[in-house]
Order: C-alpha cells, then sequence, then structure tokens
C-alpha cells in the first residue's frame, strides 16, 4: 500500500500542451506504471489532439467521463492556475495536485472556500508533487533517486525533500509515499493531514518530516502526533539561521511577529516526543535510529 | 512588495478609507510649498522609508509654523534614520510627507492579514494603538479582537461594527469606524495585499476616525494584475544585490556572514545555511537558483555573491532532479572562469548524473574543493573560509 496515489491511479495532466506539463507528463508516463496511469491531458481549445498517445480534451469533465480518470496535476501559468484547481474539484476529481508556483494568495483563498464540503483532497500549489516509488510518479521529482520502501517522507520544500530521500537511499531505506505539499500560505494538505494518512498505511513503519520556518503548520501536527500517531516520526525544520523578517524563497517561509521560527516549531517537536535534529545532512541516520 | 506610507495612503483613499490630507515631497522648497496649499496652523513632517519606528528615530516632527516646516523639513531631508527596523546602518531619507495636523483624542489600531491557520483574511482591532503591536500581542493578547473575513460576503457590517465598539471608537462614531474597516478590507482584497496596518487608527476631538499612519504590503504573486503599484516601487529601499538578482530570476537575500552558498531550492538553500552555521561558520547569503539554473544563472549568482566584500569562501550545493549535476558542473567551471574566482569554492552534487559532474569538475584543473555530503560540505568550507589549507582534497 501507500498513501494518496498507487499504480491504479488514473491521471488527467492539466496544461498538457505548455513546456513543463508536457516534460514532466513525458516523464510521468516513463516512471513506472506511468504508461497505464496517465490517461488524459486538458488544454482548453485543444480537445482531439494527443500528446505522447495521450488524448487531449478541452475540459477536465469531458476528460474524466471519457477516461475515468481520479486525479490531476496541475501545470497552469500562475493568473489562471486556480481556476484550473476549480475546474478539477467541479468535475468531482478526488486528488488535487497543483504544482504551479506563483499563484496570488487572493485566488487560493477563494479557491480553498469553494472547495469547502467538496471530496476533492488538493495538494499545492507551488509543490514538487507525490511519488509512490516504483508504481507512479506525479510531479516534477527526479523518479530515479527513489524506490519502494517502508518510510514515509512529507515536507514543505523540493529539494530538500529530495536530500532527505537521498540520505534514506544511502542507507537502503525505500519509501512508502513522499508528498512534497508545498510553501504557500494558503493550500491544500497540511503536515498534519499527511501524517494522518501515513498513521493508517500498513504499509508505512516510519516517517520523516521536513519542514520550514513560517506559519504553525509543524506545532499542529507535531501535537496530533503525541496524541495519535502509533509510528516514529523524525523531523528537520529549515531557517534555523533565517533573519525574522525575511522572506526565504516559498512565499510562506517568513518569521513574523515573532512567531513561525525554527526554534520554536523544533522545541515543540520535541516536547510532542519527536525525535529532531538540527543537522540537514543527518536526517535519514536519525530516521534509521527509531526504527 | 512595499511602499511608502503616502503612497499607501494614495491607495486606500480611492477605496474611501480616510486619512488626514497630506502631499508627498522631495525638497524643502516643496514642503514649505505642500504646508501653505494644505493651509491650517499645524503640520506634521513625516520621513517616508519603507522602516516602522520613525517617529522614535527623530524623522517625525509636529511644526507649529511655515518656518518650523522649513527647519523641520531640513532637518529630516538627508538624514539617516536609524530605529528598529532599519538595522544599526539606517536608511537615508529622500522624501517627505507633509500631514495637516489632526487633533487625536484616541490611537487605535487595525490590521489584516493572510491567515494560514484559517486559509482566510483576518481583521485585528485593538484599543492599544501608537505603540508596538507585537508588543501588545505577547503582553495583553486580549486587547487584540481578531475576525475572520469570509471570501464570499467580505467584511460584514456586523463584523466591523462589534470591531469598532471593541476597541472603543465612540457610539457617534462606531458606523464610521466599521466604514472605516470594510473599505479598508476592500482595498487590501482588491490590491492583492498580503499586509495592511493602520497604527495609529485616531478618533479626532471632533470624532473622525482617520487612517493616521499606513502600511501596506503586496503579494509580489500578483503585481502582474497591479501596473499601478508596480510603478509606486521605490528601489532605494531595496538592496542593490536583491534586486541585481531578481533580474536573473534568482532569489537572493544578504546576510552578514562570510561564506557565500549557491543553492537549488529554497528549503534546501535555508537548511544549507543551517549547516554552515552547525560547523561554526556564518553564511554571507540565501541564494535559491530555483529548478532550471542554467550556465548564465550560475554565472550571474557568482557575480553578485562576489561584490560583497566579507566573502571568504563560497559554497554550491545542488540536489539534480530534473537538473542534471553535469550540466551544473560545466555553469560553475564557466562561471569561475569567467569571474576568475579567487576565494575557494567548495561543490556538494548529488542526484541526476553525479558522478559525471563529479569528473567534469576534476578535469578542469580548477581548485575546487569537492564533497560529497553536506556535512562534509559545510565542514569543508568553513575551514576554507577560516583560511586552513588542505580543507579537503581538491577534485
Amino acid at each position: 500500500m501507500s498513501i494518496l496515489i498507487n499504480k491504479n491511479t488514473r491521471v488527467i495532466t492539466q496544461g498538457i500542451t505548455g513546456k513543463t506539463g508536457m516534460f514532466h507528463t513525458k516523464m510521468g508516463k516513463e516512471y513506472a506504471n506511468g504508461a497505464n496511469c496517465y490517461v488524459a491531458g486538458v488544454t482548453p481549445k485543444k480537445g482531439g489532439q494527443s500528446y505522447e498517445g495521450i488524448p487531449i480534451f478541452d475540459t477536465v469533465a469531458e476528460a474524466k467521463e471519457k477516461t475515468g480518470a481520479n486525479a490531476s496535476v496541475i501545470y497552469v501559468p500562475p493568473p489562471f492556475a486556480a481556476a484550473a484547481i476549480d475546474e478539477a474539484v467541479d468535475a468531482g476529481i478526488e486528488l488535487v495536485i497543483c504544482i504551479t508556483e506563483g499563484i496570488p494568495v487572493r485566488d487560493m483563498i477563494r479557491t480553498r472556500e469553494r472547495m469547502q464540503g467538496t471530496g476533492t483532497i488538493l495538494i499545492g500549489p507551488n509543490c514538487p508533487g507525490v511519488i509512490t516509488p516504483d508504481e507512479i510518479k506525479i510531479g516534477i521529482m527526479p523518479g530515479h533517486i527513489h524506490k519502494k520502501g517502508r518510510i514515509g517522507v512529507v515536507s514543505r520544500s523540493g529539494t530538500l525533500t529530495y536530500e532527505a530521500v537521498g540520505q534514506l537511499m544511502d542507507l537502503g531505506l525505500g519509501q512508502s509515499t513522499c508528498v512534497g505539499i508545498g510553501g504557500d500560505p494558503v493550500s491544500g494538505l497540511k503536515h498534519i493531514d499527511v501524517m494522518k494518512l501515513f498513521n493508517d498505511d500498513p504499509d508505512t513503519d516510519a516517517v520523516i518530516m521536513v519542514g520550514e520556518i513560517g506559519g504553525d503548520a509543524e506545532e499542529a501536527c507535531a501535537r496530533w502526533i503525541k496524541d495519535n500517531m502509533k509510528k516514529p516520526v523524525i523531523g528537520f525544520i529549515a531557517g534555523v539561521t533565517a533573519p525574522p523578517g525575511k522572506r526565504m524563497g516559498h512565499a510562506g517561509a517568513i518569521i513574523s511577529g515573532g512567531k513561525g521560527t525554527a526554534q520554536e516549531k523544533l522545541a515543540v517537536m520535541e516536547e510532542c516526543g519527536i525525535k529532531v535534529t538540527k543537522n540537514p545532512a543527518k536526517m535519514g541516520e536519525l530516521l534509521k535510529s527509531v526504527l | 512588495m512595499n511602499v511608502h506610507e503616502y503612497q499607501g495612503k494614495e491607495i486606500l483613499r480611492k477605496y474611501g478609507v480616510a486619512t488626514p490630507r497630506g502631499i508627498a515631497c522631495f525638497s524643502v522648497d516643496e514642503a514649505v510649498t505642500a504646508a501653505e496649499t494644505l493651509g491650517g496652523k499645524v503640520w506634521v513632517v513625516k520621513a517616508q522609508i519603507h522602516a516602522g519606528g520613525r517617529g522614535k528615530g527623530g524623522g517625525v516632527k509636529v511644526a507649529k509654523s511655515i518656518d518650523e516646516v522649513r527647519k523641520y523639513s531640513a532637518d529630516i531631508l538627508g538624514m539617516t534614520l536609524i530605529t528598529h527596523q532599519t538595522g544599526p546602518e539606517g536608511r537615508l531619507v529622500k522624501r517627505l510627507l507633509i500631514e495637516e495636523g489632526a487633533d487625536i483624542n484616541k490611537e487605535l489600531y487595525v490590521g489584516m492579514v493572510v491567515d494560514r491557520a484559517s486559509q482566510r483574511v483576518t481583521l485585528m482591532a485593538s484599543s492599544e494603538g501608537g505603540m508596538d503591536i507585537e508588543h501588545v500581542a505577547e503582553h495583553t493578547p486580549e486587547k487584540i479582537h481578531k475576525y475572520s473575513v469570509d471570501p464570499k460576503v467580505g467584511l460584514t457590517n456586523a463584523q466591523a461594527e462589534e470591531a469598532a465598539r471593541k476597541i472603543g471608537i465612540p457610539d457617534v462614531a462606531v458606523a464610521q469606524g466599521a466604514a472605516f474597516m470594510q473599505s479598508l478590507y476592500k482595498a487590501f482584497d482588491e490590491c492583492d495585499c498580503s499586509l495592511a496596518e493602520i497604527n495609529p487608527l485616531i478618533v479626532t476631538g471632533d470624532n473622525k476616525v482617520l487612517a493616521l499612519d499606513a502600511k501596506l504590503n503586496f503579494d509580489s504573486n500578483a503585481l502582474y494584475r497591479h501596473p499601478e503599484i508596480v510603478a509606486m516601487r521605490d528601489l532605494d529601499e531595496e538592496d542593490p544585490a536583491e534586486v541585481e538578482a531578481s533580474k536573473f530570476d534568482l532569489t537572493y537575500i544578504s546576510l552578514d556572514g562570510n561564506i557565500g552558498c549557491l543553492v537549488n531550492g529554497a528549503g534546501l538553500a535555508m537548511a544549507t545555511m543551517d549547516v554552515i552555521k552547525l560547523y561554526g561558520g556564518s553564511p554571507a547569503n540565501f541564494l535559491d537558483v530555483g529548478g532550471g539554473a542554467t550556465t548564465e544563472k550560475v554565472t550571474e549568482a557568482f557575480k553578485i555573491m562576489l561584490k560583497n566584500p566579507n566573502l571568504k569562501a563560497i559554497l554550491v550545493n545542488i540536489f539534480g532532479g530534473i537538473m542534471k549535476c553535469d550540466v551544473i558542473a560545466n555553469g560553475v567551471i564557466a562561471a569561475a572562469r569567467e569571474v576568475k574566482l579567487a576565494v575557494p569554492l567548495v561543490v556538494r552534487m548529488k542526484g541526476t548524473n553525479e558522478d559525471l559532474g563529479k569528473q567534469i569538475l576534476k578535469d578542469s584543473g580548477l581548485p575546487i574543493i569537492s564533497a560529497n555530503n553536506m556535512a562534509e560540505a559545510a565542514e569543508r568550507v568553513v575551514a576554507a573560509a577560516a583560511g586552513h589549507q588542505n580543507v579537503g582534497h581538491q577534485a
């Protein structure tokens, strides 16, 4: 098993005719069971065309109806990306993974509000995506650095997730699923939501939780772990050296009003029984030590 | 993106947010003319820089005659204003706001932010205006009233009136106070603000509700739809290195250490700074080259880092995913040659085509110090910055 996606997931690429959408759809299709998983693309006014043998439709609703897809991945440019999420939600897609970086927060506030009460799960925006190694890859992460195993990874950043995976692989530890939830202030699943899924997944033995400065999502997750988690979790928070008031690349990575510091997050995580490291080179070793 | 107080007030006035009348000035003569145009007997001369705490630093003066307007304007224009937000180097004042004096009866606080927890805009209102709101939040959090705004309907009348009453706006002015907050929300929403702060919001002797100060920040992702706000950008208020970097789509932030960092991805870039610190060093910058690090981008990144006179060594930390390590290696070599690199360079590459990348660095003949993981990279770059020889195997 795994969480969120597996070899039976059927994916629509929204924005399949853009440069990024084309490239990553091809990479996804070539990975593991991808040839069966990537079933449709959507670009308005390009319905009837195809890319790499994948049929293109004008709308998500039509793509879903014709192919039975249950997930979508979005590579639509930022001004139109929130509307693309809305379209997938309206079409009843179960899982929407939005890779697009740079969506205005105002658009995301409205999109999140619109999603209330629907059954759709959103991951991102501004995230690397999700991979269940040796089954399916949806997103921009390099597939070949992963292999199937029993460690879950959840992270707000992209390359730092790859770093954690790289360290696990050096120790011979594969992954059940790796989820990049993205760094934007208004977004879909948070650490806590992904942690609940890992807790219920019989094929995940332990979890690496990678956070960064800003907000209090890591603290909320840590408190939930203390009371509910049946599996070991280890953590790292990036940004111990970040000065307050400076936005560190990600829209959400900022210490403001003295809140959201790495020290504060690490302290709460430790109080909640999570083993943490201040050394990003030691995430893999720390995880191995709790198995 | 930030704007000056006078620009923030211009924007707010368009949405019906009441402010004192004022005129922006760039010289003493302009300031005198502005005061004469405004009329009245009392004026406030306010330094315009992108930092709070201006009053305490001597950047805000009340003038009771035109002569005083002239004197204070001459004092403030061209001064280096140091506040708790400018850092010890302070900020040179190049612009003034001359405003009509206000008869202040009460000083209150109103702010708006995007709240991550509720995924909505939150209105914060407090009776404790004119002081540091972070101090209020820490010591008397019960004095800050919060209202979550439903994006479908905006800030409601009921919410705004309750907030106005709770912070002590007198009954006769509650309707005005509520309208003020609703206008502020409309401005926040339509202009894609990420922060709006009115501190203080004042009630005058004749019960008028006015924004005495205004701080607006804008969501940089949304600037494409607000050219009129982009036109207000004041590059004098920004770090030249950061401005230069943004031209090449690089995210650069100056820090006060001596080890330059070039990394792909914001999270890994922060983690790289952290690991340098952990091994006893100090990062000179945050630099995210992003996903598509071309030779040109890497070269520009080197040039920007090398402008820092404190720089003693550079660490390149790349996790090659879609971006292949051999491409990065060629970029690093081209950049090092072009800028005639004179400080030690430590390179750690991992991921796609890692071995090929390392071989390319080795074959280049350049004195590049190679590292196999982040810990080793940090250790070597810290030693190199400290001037130690033989800090590792040269690639």
